[in-house]
């Protein structure tokens, strides 16, 4: 040792490893505008395509004249159902296991419905050959509103599923019916319900909205007709399931189609299914011979490519009169649009919403969901959640706040006495997961305690006196929020997509020189994978992380893996580059253990490499282990020095955290501001303390855009209303709130890190508790739940129907 | 989101702008700032054969001061005014509605001409007008002639501009000094119109209301002149009443439609609100009263 000799601090803290607030080094590009996204690429003869969509949301198509479009100059081809037949693709497969029209076949089901595409030279032959297109329509009855779906007389939506009594999930019961799950033990929560002192039953609305990445759904198709391969670049949070969804449509063998996700620009659960826009691009290809980019606009995004919620939930809490619940029966009405085009794992209709029991340990509940469909646009994707958890985070979180409300208790108080006890984990819920780990008091108490909890309720009962009094027009709302979420689809027993297991992947291979390149089967739509990934890499292996170079979203290249979504990675993918580099590092024991002379079981890790337990001047880096496993491996051991991982995990994690809002509603327009928004996060072992509370602010963003009025609407004869960014809110910095982060740490038990996600969280814990505040503002006037979104004019109707 | 196809021209003075759109006729129209005309060419609700580019055009530029008041050039872009000094000093209201408008990026390139001869009751500078008693100066193929604000507007997309016209400049007569001046606008979010917006010039003198001006925005098929509520006004110190009742007839005169910002009668109430909200603001701005 010497002066020169770094500190072990300083060793740590070179590796810049997982606990360090590391800047994202995908940022230096996307900040300096060099960010490789779909729409960048140009390729040599590439032509563009773009679709003809319907004026109506229900309506038979009895002729499509495509002759004027033809005779323009520049335009190749117009494809419709018809030319789509003889491939067997004018319909597809969703992840749902329904099936959806690719191009309408004669008739169309929902507003902005694809019809044809057109392709030609450039954009704007495109949409001038879109013009000359001439569709005759006839008009049928359209149902937008899903409590008339299942009416005796409702018009058949779908035809094609004609005598069809049984769909991918079991028996439907009306023509417009796609599915009923249910869960729980009925017999035992309706003898709660029977035995209750107090009961609460509310429908619970959460209306449809869209995830809205800034960059839209977009592909370019590009088929090698000599080698017979195609490659497509998209924008696919999952693009090895692409790959496997265009091989089986296709017929192309799975070898011979090269899937490619560039940057992308938010995902947010959009693009994760598979669209007709990918298809028609590479039909289109393969009938042009050449490469035909798709990409969609901002209306086209909103109103055809996956809206989110849409979820219309009546939700009872059976209670002793003393706040102990007692049952929570749950009943659904799901509405999923035309074609049942879920992004949930395929066993799962209604994706996880059997987490609606929340932070709380009720002794039985029954869940059943109705899936039905309507003339609206199919999706019901997972909108920055975990599948369907933000909407059982907010039905659980509403009727937790209308029971307080009626047992005239504090709803923090509430919540305290039902919370499963950090001594209950791992815990098994009324409803059928199994918990991992969590101490929900101590989450709820720190956060009440930062926010003067206390002090604020007291300010409101005196405001709320100043209102009687007519002193102002303020009120004012606190709103608490405590969530459980359920990530990291997930353990290949409870987990697929189209019979593929939600397992994830990692490939490590270590230089010569001790760099690294990792390949992931995940894909960043803006996550910061390439930071926290090597973060990760440089704990486990001792090698500094800006050495390790992430690759991910080319199916030729990167391991196959489900891709990101559903806070999966960091929970599956997080956990295979952890098990991964476990596996180099067993070998480079080995490796060190020969160099040192000693056997492997005198060797101990140390930050950056191994060395000889009690005497540590004996010491060999990663980094001259890497040189030594391709130039002087021991004898008999293989040179080289990487590794791949699949990873199924044992089990979901389950991320929470304590959310508190506050702010004041001007009753006379019904303007709500934000005037605090405390968020305390749990999301177990924290790998990137700064991208984690990137992660929260963006998320709460997205939050207080849908609980304040961002929505997908129809009108009665199914126009989709507001598909821009005029109507459709999308908050800016004048807009947003200021966020106030925190956080508890909790390790999940069964992940290699434990690390447990936390991408999502914000945005299941964040609308209940903007509704909460917003509610708990009304409820001394003696409502009891407001219907979000919570814009201005409904507030201000809120108020004039209480009468102030 | 592709516009169809057009050409372009790019005349140098007003008398070649005139010049083609008279002979280019029905299907031309003048291009300024394009932050409304070009969106609604992309979703080809307005399908020009010929945009006559007025960028570079002499003579529309430029704030002066004129004798009783002054003059904007039709391409002085909302940016500009909000930049002039002389219009923070004499004509706050333009500044405070100038940056209600959309985001800084449009306002870089909206113009006022473009604002007011657009005809989109959304638009927020011809209520200002309105409430100002602005004229417009429009210049056609048998020269200039001046119409004023208030008479300009006849329904949503049409206004007294004859084909071959074009708007050259704005002209304002100065309020005298002491005048308290307010817009207030009711949106959703940064870059959306109104939901609601009220202008309000008033005067005073010993704590009573002198001379007032009222003018509503998007609250009607075009922007309204708020008569009978500044009528109300004058002669009061702005009791509780008074302001009721000022609201009241303007909400009286409003006939907004429903749409994403609230329903027609929300929209209704607000305009009453917010003409309450900005006669309680011109009057805490008169000075010397
Ligand atoms: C996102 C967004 C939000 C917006 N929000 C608002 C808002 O809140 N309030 C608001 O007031 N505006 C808003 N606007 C519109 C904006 O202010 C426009 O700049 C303005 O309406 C038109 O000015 P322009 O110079 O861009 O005109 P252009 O778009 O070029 O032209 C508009 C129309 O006026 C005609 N025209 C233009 N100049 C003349 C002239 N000199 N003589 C005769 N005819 C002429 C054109 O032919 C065209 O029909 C918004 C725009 C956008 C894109």
């Amino acid at each position: 040792m010497n002066d020169m000799t770094p500190t072990r601090a300083e060793r740590e803290a070179r590796l810049e490893g997982m606990g360090c607030k590391r800047k994202r080094v995908e940022d230096v590009r996307f900040t300096q505008g060099k960010g490789n996204y779909v729409d960048d690429i140009k390729l040599p003869g590439m032509l563009h395509g773009d679709f003809v969509r319907s004026q109506f949301g229900h309506a038979r198509i009895k002729k499509i004249d495509a002759s004027k479009a033809l005779a323009l100059p520049g335009v190749l081809a117009v494809i419709t159902a018809e030319e789509l037949k003889p491939l067997g693709l004018h319909w597809m497969p969703t992840l749902a296991g329904d099936v959806q029209a690719v191009l309408a076949d004669g008739k169309v089901c929902f507003q902005n419905q694809e019809i044809a595409f057109v392709v030609a030279e450039n954009r704007y032959i495109t949409d001038d050959a879109l013009q000359l297109i001439e569709v005759e329509y006839e008009e049928l009855p359209v149902i937008v509103d899903p409590f008339k779906s299942m009416a005796p007389d409702a018009p058949v939506l779908r035809p094609d599923l004609d005598g069809k009594t049984t769909g991918a999930h079991g028996a439907r019961k009306h023509h417009n019916h796609i599915f009923e799950w249910s869960v729980g033990d009925k017999a035992a929560t309706d003898e709660a319900f029977a035995q209750a002192e107090i009961t609460v039953n509310h429908l619970i609305s959460y209306h449809r909205t869209h995830p809205s990445p800034l960059e839209t759904c977009q592909a370019i198709a590009s088929f090698d007709k000599v080698k017979g391969e195609l490659t497509v670049y998209g924008t696919f949070q999952a693009p090895h399931v692409i790959r496997t969804v265009a091989s089986l449509l296709s017929k192309i063998p799975e070898h011979k189609i090269h899937v490619v996700s560039p940057d992308i620009g938010g995902g947010f659960g959009n693009k994760v299914g598979a669209y007709s826009g990918y298809i028609c691009a590479i039909v289109a290809s393969i009938v042009t011979g050449r490469p035909v980019k798709w990409v969609e606009d901002r209306m086209e995004n909103l109103s055809t490519t996956s809206f989110a919620r849409d979820y219309h939930m009546t939700a009872e809490l059976a209670a002793t009169r003393d706040g102990r619940v007692t049952g929570l029966r749950v009943h659904v009405l799901a509405d999923h649009g035309a074609f049942d085009a879920c992004a949930d794992p395929s066993k799962w209709p209604a994706g996880f919403f059997n987490i609606v029991t929340g932070s709380y340990d009720f002794p039985v509940a029954h869940l059943s969901v109705d899936g039905v469909y309507t003339n609206k646009a199919p999706g019901g994707v997972a909108y920055r959640c975990s599948f369907r958890v933000t909407e059982a985070a907010y039905c659980i979180e509403r009727s937790m706040d209308i029971l307080a409300q009626k047992l005239g208790m504090d709803p923090a108080d509430l919540r305290m006495k039902n919370f499963i006890r950090r001594e209950q984990f791992p815990y098994q819920s009324a409803l059928g997961w199994e918990y991992d780990s969590g101490d929900y008091h101590l989450a709820l108490q720190k956060a009440m305690d930062t926010v003067g909890y206390r002090q604020l309720r007291a300010e409101q009962a005196a405001k709320r006196e100043a209102f009687k009094r007519g002193e102002t027009r303020d009120l004012m709302g606190i709103g608490v929020s405590f969530f459980t979420e359920i990530v990291g689809a997930g353990p290949s027993k409870n987990c697929d997509i189209l019979g593929v297991a939600m397992f994830d992947s990692a490939e490590i291979r270590i230089h010569p020189t001790g760099s690294i390149i990792a390949r992931m089967g995940s894909k960043s739509q803006g996550q910061g994978h390439e930071t926290t990934w090597a973060q990760i890499i440089a704990t486990e292996l001792g090698i500094p992380a800006d050495d390790i170079m992430i690759e991910e979203g080319n199916t030729d290249t990167a391991p196959y893996g489900l891709g990101t979504y559903g806070s999966r990675s960091t929970p599956v993918a997080g956990a295979a580059i952890a098990m991964a580099a476990r596996k180099i590092k067993n070998k480079a024991q080995m490796i060190a253990a020969h160099l040192l002379e000693v056997s492997e079981y005198d060797l101990e890790w140390d930050i950056d490499g191994f060395r000889v337990k009690g005497n540590p001047e004996r010491a060999k880096t990663m980094k001259e282990i890497a040189w030594a496993a391709y130039n002087a491996p021991p004898p008999g051991l293989e040179p080289g020095l990487e590794a791949v991982n699949y990873y199924d995990p044992p089990n979901m994690t389950y991320p929470f955290g304590a959310y508190i809002c506050v702010m004041d509603i001007d009753v006379d327009t019904g303007v709500a501001k934000i005037r605090r928004f405390y968020a305390l996060d749990d999301c177990g072992t924290r790998i990137n303390p700064m991208i984690i509370e990137g992660q929260v602010h963006g998320g709460l963003t997205e939050a207080f855009a849908i609980a304040m009025g961002q929505e997908i609407k129809y009108d009665e004869i199914g126009n989709v209303m507001g598909a821009s960014f005029m109507d459709f809110f999308l908050p800016t910095a004048v807009e947003t709130p200021h966020w106030e982060t925190d956080f508890t740490v909790t390790p999940s038990p069964h992940h290699p890190i434990g690390a447990k996600g936390v991408g999502e969280s914000p945005n299941v814990g964040g609308v209940p508790a903007f509704s909460n505040a917003v509610n708990d503002a009304f409820g001394f006037l003696g409502s009891t739940h407001i219907q979000m979104p919570h814009d201005a004019w409904r507030l201000w109707e809120a108020a004039r129907r209480l009468g102030v | 989101m592709i516009p169809g196809p057009f050409t372009y021209h790019r005349p140098a003075s007003i008398e070649e702008a005139v010049g083609l759109l008279v002979s280019l006729g029905e299907e031309s129209r003048p291009l300024a700032g394009g932050q409304s005309l070009i969106p609604m060419m992309k979703l080809r609700m307005a399908t020009p054969e010929h945009l006559v580019d007025l960028g570079g055009v002499a003579g529309l530029k430029g704030i002066d001061v004129e004798p009783g008041g002054i003059r904007i050039g039709a391409a002085v872009t909302q940016a500009q005014v909000i930049g002039s000094a002389l219009i923070a000093d004499r004509l706050p209201i333009l500044r405070d509605a100038a940056l209600q408008i959309a985001d800084p990026q449009v306002r870089t390139r909206g113009t006022i001409g473009g604002n007011v001869a657009n005809g989109d009751p959304g638009n927020d500078m011809p209520a200002v007008m309105q409430c100002l008693g602005a004229s417009y100066v429009l210049a056609g193929p048998s020269g200039e002639r001046s119409v004023a604000a208030r008479d300009f507007y006849l329904g949503p997309y049409f206004t007294l501009l004859e084909p071959g016209e074009l708007l050259v400049a704005v002209r304002i007569p100065l309020p005298s000094a002491g005048h308290g001046q307010a817009y207030e606008k009711l949106k959703r979010k940064i870059g959306d119109y109104a939901t609601a917006a009220a202008a309000v010039i008033l005067s005073a003198t010993a704590g009573r209301i002198a001379t007032a001006s009222i003018a509503l925005t998007n609250v009607a098929p075009t922007p309204l002149l708020a008569e009978e509520a500044a009528r109300l006004v004058v002669g009061t110190s702005l009791d509780a009443a008074t302001l009721k009742a000022a609201s009241a007839a303007a909400k009286a005169i409003a006939d907004p439609a429903a749409d994403g910002r609230g329903t027609a009668e929300y929209r209704r109430e607000m305009a009453g609100v917010m003409v309450a909200r900005a006669l309680v603001k011109a009057f805490g701005r008169v000075k010397g009263a």
